[in-house]
């Protein structure tokens, strides 16, 4: 009964995929604009957004609030459904009215001062909120005369669609802008939090257990993150640092569920997910500055030595310092491997169901019957590509871990004698015994 | 391009919620599992050692009750043959005892019986040596003259029922 109910689930899931990709809007804007900016697209969908898109919509969005620092150094908070009019446009051809979402300008009253803000098009903030700043006639004649003689400039410069540095241009108007600081709650800011909830409740749902069931061996979804748990850390964290993984043993952890949860939300298409989170390097940057920092702040004695006078011949550490110039050259390059690996797994996976996805609309030109093959064969690889993903998630989780857990071993290493190490490992597995005999006596 | 250019806003967020979690689960979190697995992996695999001792005590408990049981049927049986033994050698001796005191008392009534047959010998002789007396001396009375004849006639006559 279980798993037919679980088969018509797929099959629903399925349906309204397709149903997604024959959504009146999407197809619409295929058949106005003829051919589509598939780049634009392809980097609307991976990057980070003010609003989030209500579900099946390309037009509505979650408002989300903006926090910004103006130029005068006040923090200001609005609404990001201000950013965005809602217009009715009628279809020429058709005569169909439908709704478009246009940029507006935002003005902020704070401290009987106004503000104002614009979420930039052309400008080199493009899909950022900018602080702007309207100008006299003559100073904008001024700006608008400058670029037409600067060569680099591109673009229809009395219309202000060409990008000048410094200057927003919106509804044919050129304004000052002012990019200022800003931490609002964006859609992956949005999606890092639920994603962080999500792992706090996957953990507390096991710590819960304990607190109600005891020693009980738990099942389903509880048995599943502990072995996840268990997984990780007897079979890395344990493995690798034997006596010190108790002590690195959290972070590693947090970072092995957090990749793991941001990765497959990424992968949901819909409201709670679609956020393009670890294909984010800012997300992965931060995991990897983190890793850095403890590398190097616990590194031994032992680990400073290897860098600045490595066991090597003389003559490749001592006039010139090849050695030393090389270790410390890795000590960055590590963490840097790692955000990158996971960023570039990650946002490469994004992308190619995209494109799949695109090749509907690239095909929609060439007739009904390439429109129809390619429906079938994009969603089939689409759903391919989205389950491979699933397993990179998984992976690419697995592999930071691994890393991290590696360089953080390296890092605190004693020293490599055979014999200090073996030691310590009979020590390590002598420990669980007197454990053993503690809890018998409680 | 964009995609590669981090995000202030995104870093500062990212970095505060993974601070935030890290504190959280590293204080409520991992250190709770952690020890519960642990525990629960010392309380399974005592568990196990406990079953498998308590199988062979219960093995070795087994056999030493067919040990005893053995052993007192051994008993049983060596008592048993004791008894049937002892059966016997007190038969035996009641027998041998009896026979004895049997054979006393007809010891005791052979003696007895030869004292009173002696003595009714020696009764009878007397009675028999009266009446010969008797007999004598009426023949005495008869028959004077012969006086001696007689007397050994009749000491004859004696002899002969003596030796009778």
């Amino acid at each position: 009964m279980r798993l037919l109910m679980n088969k018509r689930f797929s099959v629903i899931l399925i349906f309204l995929m397709v149903i997604g990709l024959f959504n009146p809007v999407s197809l619409k804007a295929s058949e106005e604009e003829g051919n589509i900016d598939v780049k634009e697209i392809i980097f609307h969908h991976l990057g980070d957004g003010y609003g989030w898109e209500v579900p099946f919509s390309h037009v509505y969005r979650i408002p989300l609030p903006v926090i910004v620092r103006a130029e005068d150094g006040k923090w200001i908070c609005f609404s990001s459904a201000r950013l965005t009019e809602y217009l009715e446009e009628t279809d020429p051809t058709t005569g169909k009215v439908h709704v478009i979402a246009a940029p507006k300008i935002v003005d902020v009253e704070k401290d009987g001062k106004t503000y104002q803000f614009v979420l930039a098009h052309v400008s080199k903030h493009k899909n950022k909120v900018v602080q702007i700043f309207p100008m006299a006639p003559e100073e904008e004649a001024k700006v608008k005369s400058e670029a037409k003689n600067n060569p680099e400039i591109q673009g229809d410069i009395d219309k202000a669609e060409a990008v000048i540095g410094g200057y927003v241009g919106f509804n044919e108007v050129y304004y000052k802008e002012y990019k200022p600081h800003d931490i609002s709650i964006t859609k992956n800011v949005l999606a890092l939090l639920i994603a962080a909830v999500i792992v706090t409740a996957m953990v507390m749902s096991v710590v819960w257990w304990y607190y109600r069931k005891g020693m009980k061996a738990p099942r389903k979804g509880v048995g599943f993150m502990e072995m996840l748990i268990d997984f990780i850390y007897s079979g890395v964290i344990k493995a690798t640092l034997h006596e010190r993984a108790k002590k690195y043993a959290p972070f590693l952890l947090t970072c092995f569920f957090f990749i793991l949860v941001m990765n497959l939300v990424g992968l949901i298409v819909i409201f709670p997910g679609g956020a393009n989170l670890t294909g984010n390097i800012a997300i992965t940057l931060v995991l990897a500055v983190l890793v850095f920092i403890i590398t190097n702040i616990m590194g031994s004695k032992h680990y400073w030595k290897e860098i600045f006078w490595p066991d090597v011949p003389l003559f490749l550490k001592f006039p010139i310092p090849i050695m030393q110039f090389i270790e410390i050259f890795g000590i960055f390059t590590k963490p840097a491997a790692l955000c990158v690996r996971l960023f570039a797994n990650m946002m490469g996976g994004h992308m190619i169901v995209i494109t799949l996805t695109l090749l509907i609309f690239i095909f929609a030109a060439f007739g009904a019957v390439a429109a129809g093959g390619s429906v079938f064969v994009s969603v089939l690889f689409s759903i391919f590509m989205l389950c491979l993903d699933v397993l990179v998630s998984f992976i690419q989780a697995y592999v930071f871990t691994l890393l991290a857990t590696i360089f953080i071993s390296m890092s605190t290493d004693k020293g490599h004698h055979e014999a200090h190490g073996h030691k310590e490992e009979t020590k390590e597995e002598a420990q669980p015994a007197p454990q053993g005999n503690q809890v018998a006596k409680a | 391009m964009e995609l590669f250019t981090p995000d202030f806003g995104l870093v500062f967020w990212m970095f505060i919620a993974f601070i935030i979690l890290f504190v959280v689960l590293a204080i409520w979190g991992w250190p709770v599992i952690l020890k519960n697995m642990d525990q629960r992996a010392d309380t399974i695999d005592k568990g196990v050692e406990y079953a498998r001792e308590a199988k062979a005590q219960l093995d070795s408990a087994k056999e030493q009750a067919q040990k005893y049981m053995e052993e007192a049927q051994q008993q049983q049986a060596e008592m048993l043959r004791e008894a049937a033994r002892m059966k016997t050698q007190l038969i035996e001796e009641a027998r041998k005892e009896a026979s004895d005191e049997a054979k006393k008392v007809m010891d005791a009534a052979k003696v007895s019986i030869e004292q009173q047959r002696k003595e009714a010998e020696l009764q009878f002789r007397n009675e028999v040596s009266k009446f010969s007396l008797n007999i004598a001396e009426k023949v005495v009375r008869n028959n004077l003259s012969d006086d001696k004849s007689h007397a050994a006639l009749v000491d004859k006559m004696l002899d002969e029922i003596e030796s009778n």
